[in-house]
């Protein structure tokens, strides 16, 4: 009777023991692109997240990261793996809309927590809102409504818009639609991965406009600007950051130089956790860091805030301390609006020469403690 | 749509279709000599182009970066040929997509360890960069206007060298009869190395080229090979006649397709409806005329009948 005792009581302990081991471990899912045309974004995501969890020395956060090649089948088998098998507690990383529209919902229906490092379709902000899904980067509307007010300001009466024919392209023209108050030249949708843009150049040129707006992210900008360049169309080019991002800009060479563009971060913001982020990222990798690893950094700070507040077990408890975003963010000031989306500033940029480098500098907000249009779609 | 623009847009189609030609040739040669099929091609295309931007990078001549590209292209070439490619000839279909799919994987992050993973700067020459005024008023990029000449003395040195040398005579005999050219004495490994490296000069030229106005990039061969084998599918396989003009009526029928569809559904429907309609549907163009010329002609344009 004792020695039964005594077993049922080691047990127990073990028991107790491996309940102890679990309690505030969270296993984080990353599915991002690594690999084919737009692994840049996706590794920038990843080192930035990564460098956040090595400052900050937590052993409790596990993160296991695959490669969904942009595809969005390969990224819902992904994260049926992590969920299934992996049985990860939160899931992060996806950079391309299409893809976070065929991961998300499914993922958030099952009480898994996804924390987006990048893609904010409009879907997931209104009427598809859930509240275990938080985007960390902006609504995709917010830095094209951010571009559409510079050309107010600049004074475009005329503007040539396009961008891909994808989620996140046709957020991008509805964006710039929405705040911008003059005409169109033009709006055209291009193929997602299109790498010539001599046909649609023509277009601009046979038309009269005094500008031109695009959205074309990763190696589509860096084909288009050089492009534009060498056309001989004189226009004033207005953009967001995604076409003048850090990762790209040294391949776009001096075509770039000068454009204006709208960001909700730089290298540049002067607060200490922005200044801190900049300087390790080049000290472990050796470059630059762009606005992608900026925003998997502070995914990984918000993650960690959570994780420090409450255990991810209780989960209203931890999306409460989500929902607080006691981090400090290298954008500065940092809130969530109502339905998960930041409430930040944005900036225009311009790009310029660091000695041989091609880089960005703030020379003006564009938008103030920006929200987005859908929180009254959603109930939250 | 003024005269002007659909002229530049016809230009552009011309270029669009001169580049895939590059590509279509190789592909159409081997897989008419060899039976061969070479997922492998657009590798070769990424080959070229990382090769000519390392070496413009480093001595800023961009006539060297091609020279570059031709060589490091025709060097993997013989080289896939060699170690991999030559096991593959008595297989079927099947095992040589299989092993020339593995090749692009290797390809691909072979790069990517050589050269990380962020696009490289390859910029067109100084003599050749902005526009050009051709008769009528129209600005086209000089860049541009060179591809198309480039595309087209290629093509008529390809028409040379197929019809009027003994190497060309050697390829259209490997084409019919593989046997019978083997026993007269020819070399035929040494015939399938040549054409392939060949083939892979020009897909690595191609890159080169249009490297300069695109991204150089991982992955940036995967969707050119697509649009060759509608070129060689359309064209008729194992014809250079065909691969150029199925290439030309492809980059036509993509480029004057995608400026024409939307302006025709903006008369029947709104704007952004016909704007997005207009882009999917244009994107479908190609697939739709290749599915056409399949009905029509099942050997394609100018291919043997089977």
């Amino acid at each position: 009777m004792k020695l039964k005792s005594f077993v049922a009581a080691v047990c127990m302990g073990l028991i107790g023991t491996a309940a102890l081991a679990e309690e505030g471990k969270v296993k984080v899912g990353m599915i991002t692109t690594l690999s084919g045309g737009g692994a840049g974004l996706g590794i920038d995501v990843r080192d930035g997240f990564l460098l956040a969890t090595k400052m900050a020395g937590n052993d409790n956060l596990e993160v296991v990261v695959e490669d969904d090649q942009r595809k969005p089948d390969i990224a819902v088998q992904l994260a049926d793996k992590m969920i299934q098998s992996e049985k990860v507690d939160v899931l992060t990383g996806i950079i391309w809309s299409n893809l976070a529209m065929a991961v998300v919902p499914a993922a958030t229906a099952q009480g898994k927590f996804y924390l987006s490092p990048n893609a904010g379709p409009s879907a997931l902000a209104g009427k598809g809102c859930h509240p275990n899904y938080f985007n960390v980067a902006w609504q995709n509307d917010n830095l094209h409504e951010a571009a559409g007010g510079y050309a107010n300001d600049a004074g475009f009466k005329k503007t040539f818009i396009l961008a891909p024919n994808y989620p996140a392209g046709q957020d991008a023209l509805t964006g710039y639609k929405r705040v911008y108050e003059g005409e169109l030249a033009g709006e055209l949708f291009t193929k997602l991965g299109q790498k010539d843009y001599a046909a649609e150049l023509a277009q601009v040129r046979a038309s009269d406009a005094d500008s031109v707006f695009f959205f074309l992210p990763g190696g589509m900008g860096i084909s288009f600007l050089k492009q534009y360049a060498d056309s001989g169309i004189d226009l004033p080019v207005v953009g967001p950051a995604f076409s003048f991002d850090q990762g790209i800009l040294q391949a776009v060479g001096d075509a770039a130089l000068g454009v204006k563009n709208t960001s909700q971060w730089n290298k540049d913001i002067d607060n200490a956790a922005n200044a801190a982020f900049v300087e390790a990222f080049q000290a472990d990798y050796g470059r630059l860091p762009s606005l992608y690893a900026s925003q998997g950094y502070d995914t990984a700070n918000l993650l960690l805030s959570a994780m420090a507040k409450a255990d991810v077990s209780d989960a209203d408890a931890f999306r409460a301390a989500l929902e607080a975003a006691e981090f400090d963010s290298v954008r500065g000031d940092f809130e969530f609006a109502a339905n998960h989306h930041p409430v930040q500033d944005i900036y225009v940029r311009e790009v310029i020469k660091e000695g041989d480098v091609f880089t960005n500098k703030i020379i003006g907000t564009a938008l103030s403690d920006h929200s987005n249009v859908y929180v009254d779609e959603c109930k939250l | 749509m003024t005269f002007i623009l659909l002229i530049e847009q016809v230009l552009n189609g011309l270029q669009f279709g001169v580049m895939l030609f590059l590509m279509a040739a190789g592909l159409t040669l081997v897989f008419g000599v060899m039976g061969l099929i070479n997922l492998a091609h657009g590798s070769l295309y990424m080959v070229g182009a990382f090769a000519a931007a390392a070496v413009a990078g480093a001595t800023g001549s961009f006539l060297l970066a091609l020279a570059a590209a031709l060589a490091a292209a025709a060097a993997a070439g013989a080289l896939m040929e060699l170690l991999v490619i030559r096991r593959l000839y008595n297989r079927d279909h099947l095992d040589q997509v299989l092993a020339t799919f593995a090749l692009i994987l290797i390809f691909s992050e072979g790069t990517r360890w050589l050269f990380g993973s962020f696009p490289l700067y390859l910029d067109i020459p100084d003599a050749l960069s902005g526009p050009v005024t051709l008769p009528g008023g129209i600005a086209y990029p000089a860049y541009r206007l060179a591809i198309i000449a480039i595309g087209l003395v290629i093509a008529a040195g390809l028409f040379w060298l197929i019809a009027r040398t003994r190497l060309g005579i050697r390829i259209r005999a490997g084409e019919s009869d593989r046997e019978m050219i083997a026993a007269l004495g020819v070399d035929i490994s040494k015939l399938y190395t040549i054409v392939f490296a060949l083939g892979a000069a020009l897909a690595g030229l191609a890159g080169a080229l249009v490297g300069a106005i695109q991204s150089v990039q991982v992955g940036m061969g995967e969707p050119v090979l697509i649009l060759a084998f509608v070129v060689i599918v359309i064209g008729g396989i194992g014809s250079i006649k065909g691969a150029l003009i199925g290439a030309i009526l492809v980059g036509l029928t993509d480029t004057l397709g995608g400026i024409a569809l939307p302006a025709v559904l903006r008369l029947v429907t709104d704007n952004a409806t016909a704007t997005s309609t207009g882009a999917a549907l244009s994107s479908m163009l190609i697939y739709i005329l290749m599915a056409g010329v399949l009905i029509w002609r099942p050997q394609g344009l100018f291919g043997a009948q089977a």
